[in-house]
Order: C-alpha cells, then structure tokens, then sequence
C-alpha cells in the first residue's frame, strides 16, 4: 500500500510502527516484528475510525483490546504499552483537524473499553487454556490408569494361573500373598498359608546353607538365590521344590520383599530316586549291586588317614548244582535268603552287603577298627549259613567260600583290593570250600604269577618255549643205564626255567595238556629213536619214560595219537614206558583203564608213578595193566642217613617183595647217595634214579653217561 | 518392582514438566503453579528465558517455512510439547497447504491436549513415545498414516536434545532417525548451549539446577558437539549458527541478547 506522505494512511503506519516497537519486546509471540506490525495495522485502523466516529462504541474498542490477546500478547505489560501508545500517539496521528477536546475524550474512553476487553478476553482465553490443560491432564490419568488397570489385570492372571508356586513375604519372613499353585502345592488355605512365617518351613534335609542365603537376601545383601528344598505338607508327606527366592527393591533401591517362586520337583525325584535305586540295586534281591558297591569301596579306599576297611567276598560252594537240579525258580529264592540273613550280618554303619552276581556276595565294613571287624564280619556271615534253607519242603545245607581282606584306606584301588579278595575266595574254595581265608600277599602274587603263566601257555608252545630234559634210569643189579624219564621245561621269557611243577597243572586245567602232552611223545620218541640208532643195540635198548596227566588218559585220542607217533618214529612200542600217577587210577573204572590196557597189549610198558603217597589199593593192583612200581621218594629218604631207619627198609623191603610176586619191577626215585643205592639194591629194587647218578639234563649228558657205562 | 517397559508412567501433575514450563515461557496458561513456580526459579537466574523459547519458535518457524520452500510436505516434530500459537502444523499447512504434520512427545499430559488441539486436523496427528526408541517412532500406525518414509521429511528436534543425557546416548537415537529419512529429507534443530549466554556462566548455571531439581537436567553442549548430530548430513547455509543468525527476517541487532543463547542449523539428508 503506497502512502501519500503525511496523508491519512501514512499516519496510520506511523502509529502503528510505534505501537509495534512497543510492544513487540513484551510479547511472546514467535511472528516477526513486520508480521507483528501487520497484526497491529488493522487494529489501529479500526482505532482511528472509533476515534472520529459520531458516536462512541464501546463494544468495538473491547473487541481491539480482544484483538491484542489474539496476538498473543499475553503479558498485561503489552496492554499498558498499547494504552500508553494509545493515549500519546492516536489524537496526534489521527484526529486530523476534530476538536481537541472531544478527541481526548473519546481517546480516553476507548482506553477504557479497551482494557475491559483485553482483560476479558485474557481471562476467557486464560481460563480455556486452563479447562484444556486440565482435562488433558484427566484424559492422560485416564488412559495411564487403563494402560495400568490392563497391566494389573495381566500381572494377576499370570500369578494366579502359573504353574510354579508364587508366594510374596515381607522382609521379616511374614507371607503376605500366594498364589493358587502354590497353595496346591503345599495343601494349604490361603488363611492358613498367610500370616505364617518363612522361618517357619525349616526342613531337616534344609542343605546347610540356606539359611545363609536367606539371612543375607533379607539384608539386602543378595539378589536372589536358588535351592532345592523340602516343606513338610499337612498331611505329613514332603513337598520337594526348586526354589528361587528374589528380593525386591522399591524404587528408591530399599529392599521391600521377598518373592519366592516354586515348582513342585516331589515326583521327578521320586522317580531320581527310584531310577538311582534302580540304577544301583540287585532287582532280585534287592541288595546292592556292583556299582553301587564300587562306589562305597571307593569311598572307603579315599576316606583318609587312620580309616581302614574289610570286605568279605563270599562265594556259594556248588550253587551250579542246585541251580541245575531243583532249577532257576528255586535258586533264585535260595540266592534271597542268603541275601536276606548276609544283610542281617552287616547292619552296623559303615557296613554293607552286595550282590555283584550270579551268587557272589560281597560285605564291607569300614572305619578304624576293621582288623578285629572284618573277622567278626565273616564269623557272622559263615554262622549265617550253618542254619539249612528251605526250598520246596526241602532243607539244603548251604556253604559258602569266603575271602578276606583287609587294610588301610589309600594304599590300593578298589579293583586290586575286590582281586585279591576273588583270589583269596578261590583259595578257600580249592582248599575244599566252607571256609574263611585270609588274603595274604605271597599266595596274591602266586595267583597273579600263575594267572599269567595260564594265558601265556598257548603262545608259550607256538613258540616252542618248552622243552625236555632226560634223567637217566640206572640198573641197580649192574649200574647200566637203562633209560631216562623226560621231563618237561619251559623256557619262559622273564621267569626264566620253569619245572612242571609250576605249569603242568594250569596246562591241566586249561586243557592246553593235551596237545603239551603230545609234543613231549613226540620229542621224547623221536629222541629214544636218536640213542637206538647210535648205540645200535650194544647195551640193550634203551626206553624213555613219559609222564602221562589224569586229562590226557581220560582224552579219546590217547591210543591213536601213541600208535601214530611210534610209528611216525618207527620206533617199537617197547622203547616206551608211560607214567601214570596213582593217584588218578584210584578209583579208575574199566572204561579209563582200557586205553591203559591196549597199549600194554602192544607193549608199552606202564608205570604206577608215586606209588605210596596215595590210598592205594593195593587189591586193586592186580587188575591195573602196570608193569613197573616208581616207589616214592618219601620212602628212600628215611635211607640217607646211616644207619637206615629201620621202618622205611622193612617198608621198602615188603613193597618189593609184594611188587615181585605180582610180576612186578620196582623203580626207586630221589636216590642221592651212594650208601642209600647200596642199601636199595640189596632190598631187591631193579632200577634207580636220582642225583646220585645224575640230574635232569639234555639228552648228549645221558649219552656220555651210557658210553662211560658201556666202557666202564 | 521395576515398571513394565510397556506400561506408562504415572502422571504426577505436583512434578513440574518442562513442555508446561516452556507453554508458560511462551505466555500460554496451559499450566499449573509447579510448573510457573518452577519456570519463575530459574528466571531468578537468567530473567531472559522467554525470549530463548522465543527465539527458538521463531527458527522453529523460518525452518519450517523454508522446508515447505523446497518442496517438503512432510513434518516429524520430535518433543513437540504443549501446542501453543504459531505450532508446526499452522506454519507448515499455511505455506504447504495438505503439508502432514506428526508430532511425538513422551510426555501424556502434551500427547492429551494435542490430540485435542488436532481432533479436526485430518493432515496432523500426534504419538506418545520416547525419542530414545526411534523404531517405536518409525514403526508407529499413526506415522505410517500420515508419512511416507521413502519420500523427504523434515525432522524438527527443536528444544529437545539438551534434555537427553549422554548416557542415554542421544546420538546414537538422532544417528538411527537420520538413516530412516530418504534422501533430501531435513533435519531441523536447536539445542541449549552456554555459549552467548549474556551472563556470566555460573548465573546460567543456576538456571540449569533448576531443571536438575525436577528431574529434566538440561544437558549444555558445545557446538562440536551440537554438530556431531548432524553427522552425514550437509549443512544448509548459514550452518550451525545462534539461533537469530540463521536466515533472519529481520536485523539479528534488534533482537533481544537471550535470544542469541543457543545453536540452530539445518542439514540435508545427501
């Protein structure tokens, strides 16, 4: 809008400008000055008309002084400024040429209609903007109290419908809330369950260190902690839980309560129970087993200085047989009862009984005094036994073999320890069974040695480790020598020689003597053939005697394999003379003695070996098919000494004379000294053998010996 | 018991709120006497404080204008508070018309009565969140009602950052609001620095513990450090400059000297 200098309108935007500088500083409007002066311009135009209008309109003025409100000048400074301005500038600027006084007037009273307008409408748009703010704040209330009545609502249906127990204390143990899972879980009423105190559920399987925890959580000295713990249920039975109690802080960080959440854990370890009982017991008698026995014979094994232990392995002496003859049923019932009275022996602390098989039981005592213990132990365990069994109406007498031992805790492992216990066992078993030994470390070792031997004898024969050293067989009528007895050795890799003693009867017992037995034939005969073909006859034949066990007379193959080997050798059966050992013709039916009797037949001599050291009968002689007595050395030995005792000779003497009326010959043994070879010629024996007149050794010594005696 | 992220804070109108001491500093009644006793405190300190605010609305209002000059018609008022005369969405659909205007406070009592203020307002709307969980912002219903993401918005932080704490790490907030804008999008800001404050410091100071005492600590920053929410953005010119520098209207000397306590930039998103 141009303006005409000086003219109307530019008075106007005079005014105006001035008002504006006035008050701009005091309003808090974010316009800019030359938006604000535009505001400005129409209220003084308005003004300027009321100013010279005929007559006086108050409600136009109150509508300026409204205006300015809507201006956002809110402050009543922006009023005072504007009726300051007013009252200076508007007759000045716009009365144009009107009488002075009037425009005065009239000037003054729109100031007046002015201020009651502005304060009007300060007060109207005060009072807005105060009802506006007010119910913002109710309508925020409203929607924070839903949003926290929505919150609330899901924060119950968690604790009421979770299936853990929730239970809230105060810091002084009193339980303030809880919730349905847990009240199910303990059995209880709310009414009940409330107003208790934490303290109070103290169990006696509490671990020790839950009341720690507990003390230092009510402290503010711990977050949380996590146990497992029981509660004793109204109705008696225990509740078990996996408890995690919280403490909770208000929000300045105070500790405020306890909050403790539960889950029933009774049943899941009833069944840990069950499943370790399982897991860890005989099922058939309920004793017991063997992992559950390792674990205590371990502890006991590490239970430190001063602890020691004693352990019992007993070992039914001929289960096998009732178990075969009355059956399972009735030899698992008897295995019951054993079980039943071993448990009644062993029911002091730090004594238990075990199953570890078949009818192998084990009882363990432990703590200091076991020395004394362990024996009172097995007195009770073989006193428990004495009593018969009933089975079906019958009364079985059961026996058992029981090991020993004993020791301190931390010198052995437990494997060592139950080893020497089954060895000790087996040792009171060989020795007839219904008896107590005691481990002894020599007979242990003995044990171990010979387990060894036992597995090595197979190889040991692949191996060629044996071999056969010949004592010779002396005529005592002329001093020649008549033959030699094979004697088997093994040449074994670290315990050196070994005599027969030491091997022949594991080989036995493993069976392994048979092909052994057929080796020793075999080098023996091929041997035999050897000195026949060098001397050619000039001493008469000479025969070969060859140890023959209990196993390989009762093998089939005995006849057969003897024929063959002769025959391989083209040897004649008369250059051999087997050994058979009285003791396992004692009670030899026919069908034992007739592979005895058909190589007698074909003239295979054969020897009753240690005659006199078993219960001979001597009736029983004459049915043997034996051609030759081997006295024992027991007999000669009494002849070392000068004089003769008087007994062995009148012995030896009727022995003789008994063997030569059955058309027997009579071999002497261990004969060492030359007075006792004087001494047994004289008494009619026919053949010796012993140190006297030379050891066992390879076959070139005896053939030297047969040239000295050939040439002597 | 630790509150529920999800559920609201309770409204205590005893506490004074700094969106209601602002609407006093600006001559509204959209408040209670906390909130004036409060606002009166800290003018014992620096009587200036309205005109700061002023100063603030007025950028606030050049910003926009110039936003809507170079074809915005997209606006995300973060801590928008009370609306008071001369609000974004009057300046943006006046220069704009259809501009669409979000607005985003955490304060209830604000979010309350602009929804009231906007009930007939089809093209501005407004959301209770925190400026610290920008993806509740971003992924909010009403945003997505009214903003299209992939198109240009101006960003207006104005007033609000000298609230957050380093801890709270508002950059790491304004870092994941930038990356959401498409390109051309503005970011439109000003923050409480002690630098032109035309008092000595420790006067200021005082002013500051005031907001300390009600639990909205004003947290002063340099301009390095008022720039480093810029980061990656271009600075529109005059740049990072007290608030009556930036593309004035009128002669920044007539300005009263409060009104120069405090940094307002511009950048644009590349």
């Amino acid at each position: 809008m141009s303006a005409e200098p000086d003219g109307p309108e530019d008075r106007l935007l005079r005014l105006t400008t001035i008002w504006s500088r006035a008050v701009y500083p005091v309003t808090s409007t974010s316009l800019t000055r030359a938006e604000f002066a535009e505001r400005l311009l129409p209220l003084a135009r308005r003004l300027s008309e009321l100013l010279r209008a005929r007559s006086f309109d108050a409600e136009a003025a109150k509508a300026v002084g409204a205006a300015l409100v809507g201006a956002h000048c809110t402050d009543p400074e922006a009023l005072s400024r504007t009726l300051d301005c007013v009252d200076a500038y508007l007759v000045l600027y716009c009365g144009e040429d009107g009488p002075q006084d009037e425009l005065r007037l009239r000037s003054s009273r729109l100031q007046h209609a002015m201020a009651a307008g502005y304060a009007q409408a300060l007060r109207e748009r005060t009072r807005a903007e105060q009802e506006a703010i007010a119910q913002a704040a109710l309508r925020a209330q409203g929607v924070v109290a839903q949003a926290l009545h929505a919150s609330e609502a899901r924060f119950r249906a968690v604790f009421e419908g979770a299936a853990i127990g929730i239970g809230i204390a105060d810091l002084r143990g009193n339980v303030l809330q809880v919730n349905e899972a847990l009240l199910r879980m303990f059995g209880l009423s709310e009414p009940t369950l409330r107003g208790r105190r934490v303290q109070d559920w103290a169990h006696p399987e509490d671990a020790p260190q839950i009341r720690r925890l507990y003390e230092e959580l009510v402290r503010g000295e711990r977050e949380h902690y996590h146990v497992e713990k029981a509660f004793n249920r109204p109705d008696g039975t225990v509740l078990w839980t996996n408890l995690t109690v919280s403490l909770l802080r208000d929000a300045d960080g105070s500790p405020q309560y306890q909050l403790a959440l539960m889950e029933d854990t009774t049943e899941r370890r009833l069944l840990n129970l069950r499943l370790r009982y399982e897991a860890t017991h005989d099922a058939l008698t309920g004793l017991p087993n063997r992992t559950l026995f390792f674990e205590r014979l371990e502890k006991a094994l590490n239970a430190g200085e001063g602890q020691r232990f004693g352990l019992c392995y007993l070992d039914l002496d001929g289960f096998k047989t009732i178990n075969d003859s009355l059956g399972h049923a009735a030899g698992d019932r008897l295995l019951v009862e054993v079980a039943d009275r071993l448990q009644s022996c062993a029911t002091a602390p730090g004594e238990m009984v075990a199953r570890l098989g078949g009818d192998e039981f084990v009882a363990l005592t432990t703590g200091p005094g076991t020395e004394r213990g362990v024996d009172e132990l097995a007195e009770r365990i073989m006193n428990a036994l004495v009593t018969p069994i009933s089975i079906d109406g019958r009364d079985l007498l059961v026996r058992g073999s029981l090991g020993i031992v004993e020791g301190p805790a931390g010198e052995r492992t437990a494997a060592e320890v139950l080893r020497s216990a089954d060895i000790t066992m087996y040792r009171a078993k060989s020795a007839g069974g219904n008896r107590a030994e005691l481990a002894d470390p020599e007979a242990d070792a003995r044990a171990i040695t010979r387990h060894g031997l036992t597995t090595a004898l197979p190889t040991a024969l692949e191996r060629g480790e044996f071999f056969i050293e010949y004592q010779p067989l002396v005529h005592l009528g002329d001093g020649s020598v008549r033959g030699a007895e094979a004697l088997v050795r093994w040449l074994h890799p670290q315990h050196g020689v070994l005599g027969p003693d030491r091997f022949i009867p594991l080989a036995e017992h493993t069976g392994l003597i048979v092909p052994l037995g057929r080796w020793v034939l075999e080098e023996s005969i091929r041997q035999a053939r050897a000195w026949r073909e060098r001397h050619g006859g000039q001493a008469g034949p000479l025969r070969i005697n060859v140890n023959l066990s209990p196993c390989q007379l009762g093998h089939p193959g005995l006849v057969q394999d003897t024929v063959d080997i002769l025959e391989r050798a083209g040897v004649t059966p008369d250059a051999l003379c087997l050994e058979v050992t009285e003791s396992a013709l004692i009670g030899a039916d026919d069908d034992l003695l007739k592979p005895l009797r058909r190589l007698a037949e074909m003239g295979v001599d054969i020897a009753l070996d240690d005659f006199g050291t078993g219960y001979s009968n001597l009736a029983n002689l004459r049915r043997l098919p034996v051609s030759i007595l081997k006295l024992d050395r027991s007999f000669t030995q009494g002849m070392q000494r000068f004089p003769a005792d008087p007994v062995d000779l009148k012995i030896v003497e009727g022995i003789v004379s008994l063997a030569h009326s059955l058309d027997l010959a009579v071999t002497v043994e261990g004969v060492e000294t030359g007075a006792q070879a004087e001494q047994l010629r004289i008494l009619g024996c026919d053949t010796a053998q012993g140190w006297y007149y030379a050891r066992p050794g390879p076959p070139e010594r005896l053939h030297d010996l047969t040239l000295v005696d050939s040439t002597g | 018991m630790e509150r529920p992220a999800w559920a609201p804070r309770s409204i205590d109108i005893s506490v004074p709120s700094v969106s209601r001491i602002y609407d006093y500093y600006l001559g509204g009644s959209h408040n209670f006497e906390v909130d004036r006793e409060a606002a009166r405190r800290a003018m014992e300190f620096m009587p200036g404080l309205p005109k700061v605010m002023q100063a603030n609305r007025a950028f606030m209002r050049r910003a926009v204008r110039f936003a809507a000059g170079e074809g915005i018609t997209q606006f995300l008022d973060i801590g928008s508070g009370i609306p008071t005369f001369g609000n974004v969405h009057e300046v943006a659909q006046a220069a704009a018309p259809g501009a669409r205007v979000v607005y985003v406070d955490h304060d209830p009592v604000a979010v309350a009565h602009s929804e009231a203020v906007l009930a007939d307002n089809d093209d501005a709307d407004v959301i209770a969140a925190d400026l610290l969980k920008p993806r509740e912002i971003l992924t909010s219903p009403r945003l997505e009602r009214l903003i299209d993401l992939k198109r240009p918005v101006a960003l207006l932080l104005v007033a609000i950052l000298h609230f957050v704490d380093d801890a709270d790490d508002p950059y790491g907030a304004v870092a994941e609001l930038r990356e959401a804008l498409a390109p051309g999008s503005l970011l439109i800001l000003t923050h409480a620095t002690y630098e032109g404050i035309p008092l000595p410091a420790e006067r200021a100071e005082g002013a500051v513990d005031v907001y300390k005492d009600i639990r909205n600590p004003l947290i002063m920053r340099s301009r390095d450090e008022v720039a480093r929410f810029f980061e990656g953005y271009d600075m529109v010119e005059p740049g990072l400059v007290q608030m009556p520098h930036w593309r004035p209207d009128s002669a920044p000397e007539d300005e009263d000297p409060y009104a120069f306590a405090g940094f307002a930039g511009v950048g644009r998103s590349a």
